[in-house]
């Protein structure tokens, strides 16, 4: 594995960063060679994405150093990263729909005609042209990027790479969105990339698609390097047994939840959108923690958001304490004793303006309206100091607005708003996103409360140690298709990880 | 006790304000609109004391009272991330509609010749009149609710549009004319309170106008409706996060409906004050008042990026216009210079508020 220095196209050295309360990055070094394809590994939270984002000048390390053919750089926003030979195509692609592919690929950098002001539009579309060619990709470069498909506007970003003359082009999850051919095409590419001395640092969780398209594999767990291997050396168990190769700690409260009779049975589900959830079955019981698996982009969020009427389906039907329920809004949803606490807490959680009081009492005031509209505001105080006491919420008062609470806190509130309607049925996805491992710790605590006393709780959780340290039983989901129910206590993070890639 | 104990403390605070220079000075931001009043009233009161005689209080808190509500009709539109575009127009809708209907019979130019003769009940007319003038700007509004939350139009064009449709209404119903020769009843609502015991002087006696009863009721309410009712709970929280807002169980589409209907109730109100003030509605009755609503509410603290706004801001902010024109006048300042000045304070007052969210990243 010894490698000669000078033939790294870049180097990223013993790079450390941190944010509040988690270490991202802790001493991480990879090696990337000119002319081929670096696969970088790792669950979800190991830390791949912050690296690349500390590559790509997004985020600046706190430790390290980073090595572009030979030449230490700092890196400090993408601009400059560009200019450096750096280029990345993000999984979430953002071009300029409405406008054509060479607008697209020279945006900022259009020629100029050697009259001043005007952009040589003749050069541009005969450069594009040019190019498009060079990497095989049949465009029209007069097409709008609206009416191109997610593989080629890809490719479109792919052109663009080259043509800023990148070094070093990262592709995060490029397969994400992309049909069997589209891959084959997209591979095609990425050899063509190859075959022109530009080294690719590939991001994916495809196993398959790894051990076909990488040259070198590194991996990382938890922030941490764990090694680098030649793609031919490696198989799909020996990756996962490496990607989650960690002891499991005592992060947990201990449970004393016994899981009842059946109460909560999803049948069927299936959205309306092709690529999303399909025939989803499954129940929970009384009491019981019921986690929910699988790999970002599993439609696990999908599924849930449907199941709390924010999303449609064709078919499908829940079925509650054996009646069957037609939820077609979050309102139905609640007044049948159904909450749901959302992913992004930024985006669908907190009320960022409003005080801790009203984020708390918002989705219960139905019950606190006396005399026909007005508020009985002691009632609504009581309440909100009577949780914040029990869930322990840190906040100089009621008053204070919750953007200035942690987000640990800011969840423990989001989850007594749940409570003071009571519900029987507490959907909670990604609950400690985000937040330190101390609060953590307490919102493992609160969750485990609510299972001893019978409430239902569905955990949709990216983390493999939450998922084992706090589920009774485990479903995971691959491609939007339920790929396995497990049981908590004999399951293995080797098994769940193999469910969650069935059907790539 | 505790009362006594909260009142200790905010004297404390108040002193402390005084003492510790950056809390000085931070509070001078946070006030600023509010030491703009106060500056322009000490200045032009000490250059002409009639600018605070009980004579000219009066006609400040008249030109306020209409102003006011309709800024208060737009607020929620403001607090939801919307804005009301048609505001001014429905102003001088409900003008022209209560006023063709409230002409004198003995006026042989009125717009609708069928106008009952009621004797001695006209004021059940008038009032007749005046809840039919409320219902039709409230459908109205419901038309522009509907557009914004089921057809998902952005408000800004929603409301543009509207504004245009509403205009065009007003032109073909009132032929272009303008309306006068009101019903004194329907002109009472211009008319006041007099209080016996204050001598304005030359045999005048203070009188508390209707309108400006009308103002601080209204107003109550509103801040009722705000702070005190799920109403304005699930108004702030829309403003705040709609995502959230929905995901909490609030049916935000109705709360939009509820609040752009409520807002075109408003926008009544007005429009029938100014026209019982001036005696006469005409088709430039409301032109622009949108804008002025707008920029008072935003004056006042309501935030461009929703979910902020209180009552009492949207009141600093439409005295502050309304202090400044009056002031312009007793200045003696060329009228030509009034709108410039307007604003002038717009931007230097929403600059400076800005600074207390921009002080806080």
């Amino acid at each position: 594995m010894s490698v000669r220095l000078d033939e790294n196209v870049l180097e990223m050295r013993n790079i450390s960063k941190s944010f509040p309360g988690v270490q991202a990055l802790d001493d991480v070094s990879i090696s990337v060679k000119p002319g081929t394809v670096h696969a970088l590994m790792g669950e979800n939270g190991a830390g791949k994405s912050t690296l690349m984002k500390c590559l790509f000048g997004i985020y600046h390390q706190e430790l390290g150093e980073i090595v572009l053919d030979g030449q230490q750089v700092s890196l400090n926003s993408p601009q400059e990263a560009l200019r450096k030979g750096i280029s990345m195509i993000h999984q979430e692609l953002q071009p300029i729909k409405e406008r054509d592919i060479a607008e697209n690929i020279y945006l900022g950098r259009y020629p100029m005609s050697k009259i001043p002001f005007l952009i040589d539009h003749k050069k541009l579309y005969q450069d594009t042209s040019e190019l498009l060619e060079s990497l095989d990709m049949h465009f029209d470069p007069h097409t709008k990027l609206a009416d191109l498909s997610v593989s080629q506007m890809q490719s479109v970003e792919i052109a663009k790479a080259v043509s800023m003359n990148a070094k070093v082009v990262i592709m995060d999850e490029p397969t994400s969105s992309l049909t069997e051919n589209e891959v084959e095409s997209l591979f095609k590419i990425i050899n063509n990339l190859k075959a022109k001395g530009v080294a690719i640092i590939y991001i994916s969780h495809k196993m398959e698609e790894i051990l076909k398209i990488s040259d070198e594999v590194t991996i990382m767990r938890d922030g941490k390097y764990v090694g680098t291997w030649k793609a031919s050396e490696l198989t799909t168990d020996l990756i996962i047994s490496k990607m989650v190769g960690r002891e499991l700690t005592n992060r947990f409260p201990a449970r004393h939840n016994t899981p009842g009779e059946v109460i909560f049975e999803v049948r069927d589900f299936t959205s309306i959108h092709e690529k999303s959830f399909r025939e989803v079955s499954f129940s929970v019981k009384k009491g019981e923690i019921f986690g929910i698996g699988g790999l970002v982009g599993a439609q696990r969020t999908e599924l849930m958001e449907a199941i709390f009427g924010l999303r449609h389906i064709t078919k499908g039907e829940v079925i509650y304490k054996g009646q069957t329920l037609n939820i077609k809004s979050p309102k139905d949803a609640i007044k049948k004793g159904i909450a749901l606490l959302t992913e992004d807490r930024r985006g669908s959680g907190i009320f960022s303006v409003l005080s801790v009081a009203d984020n708390v009492s918002i989705a219960s005031l139905h019950q606190y309206v006396d005399h026909l509209v007005m508020l009985n505001s002691k009632k609504i105080n009581n309440l909100v100091d009577e949780n914040v006491q029990k869930l322990n919420i840190k906040t100089p008062d009621n008053k204070t607005l919750i953007q200035s609470l942690s987000g640990g806190n800011q969840q423990k509130v989001i989850i007594s708003r749940w409570l003071a309607n009571n519900p029987d049925v507490f959907i909670l996805d990604e609950p400690t996103r985000g937040i330190d491992v101390g609060a953590k710790y307490e919102i493992y605590t609160i969750i485990t409360k609510l299972a001893e006393e019978g409430k239902s709780i569905i955990m949709i959780s990216s983390e493999m140690p939450e998922l084992l340290g706090m589920s009774d039983r485990i479903m995971v989901m691959c491609e939007g298709r339920v790929s396995g129910i497990v049981d908590g206590k004999s399951t293995t993070q080797e098994e769940i990880m193999a469910l969650a890639t069935k059907y790539m | 006790m505790g009362f006594i104990n909260k009142l200790q403390e905010k004297f404390q605070n108040l002193i402390s304000t005084f003492t510790n220079r950056d809390k000085f000075v931070k509070a001078l931001f946070n006030n600023a609109i509010l030491i703009v009043l106060l500056a322009i009233v000490v200045f032009v009161g000490i250059r002409n004391p009639n600018y605070l005689s009980p004579q000219n209080l009066i006609t400040l808190s008249v030109n306020a009272a209409p102003r006011f509500i309709i800024a208060l009709g737009v607020s929620g539109c403001l607090i939801t991330r919307g804005t009301d575009l048609s505001a001014g127009r429905m102003v001088g809708m409900a003008g022209c509609i209560s006023a063709s209907l409230c002409q004198r019979l003995d006026f042989a130019g009125r717009l609708h010749a069928w106008l009952p003769d009621m004797g001695n009940h006209e004021v059940y007319w008038v009032i007749g009149v005046i809840l039919f003038t409320i219902i039709c700007c409230c459908l109205v509004g419901l038309i522009s609710g509907s557009i914004v939350a089921f057809l998902k139009v952005p408000p800004f064009i929603a409301t543009l549009g509207m504004q245009q449709i509403i205009y065009s209404f007003n032109m073909i119903y009132t032929k272009s004319q303008p309306i006068g020769a009101l019903r004194s009843s329907f002109l009472t609502l211009a008319k006041g309170i007099t209080i016996p015991w204050i001598d304005l002087g030359k045999g005048r006696f203070m009188s508390i106008p209707y309108m400006f009863i009308l103002m601080i009721l209204i107003g109550i309410i509103f801040w009722f409706l705000y702070n005190k009712t799920r109403h304005g709970k699930y108004m702030y929280a829309i403003g705040g996060n709609e995502v959230a807002a929905e995901v909490s169980g609030i049916n935000t589409k109705i709360m939009l409906l509820k609040i752009y209907c409520l807002a075109g109730g408003m926008y009544a109100i007005g429009g029938m004050l100014q026209a019982a003030k001036a005696g006469a509605a005409s088709l430039s009755l409301g032109q622009g008042y949108e804008l002025e609503a707008i920029a008072a509410c935003t004056i006042g603290g309501v935030s461009t990026t929703g979910g902020v706004g209180k009552v009492s801001g949207i009141l600093t902010g439409v005295l502050v216009f309304e202090l400044l024109k009056s002031a312009l006048l007793f200045l003696g300042v060329d009228s030509n210079y009034n709108f410039m000045v307007q604003g002038l304070v717009i931007l230097v007052a929403v600059a400076f508020d800005i600074r207390k969210y921009i002080a806080k990243k």
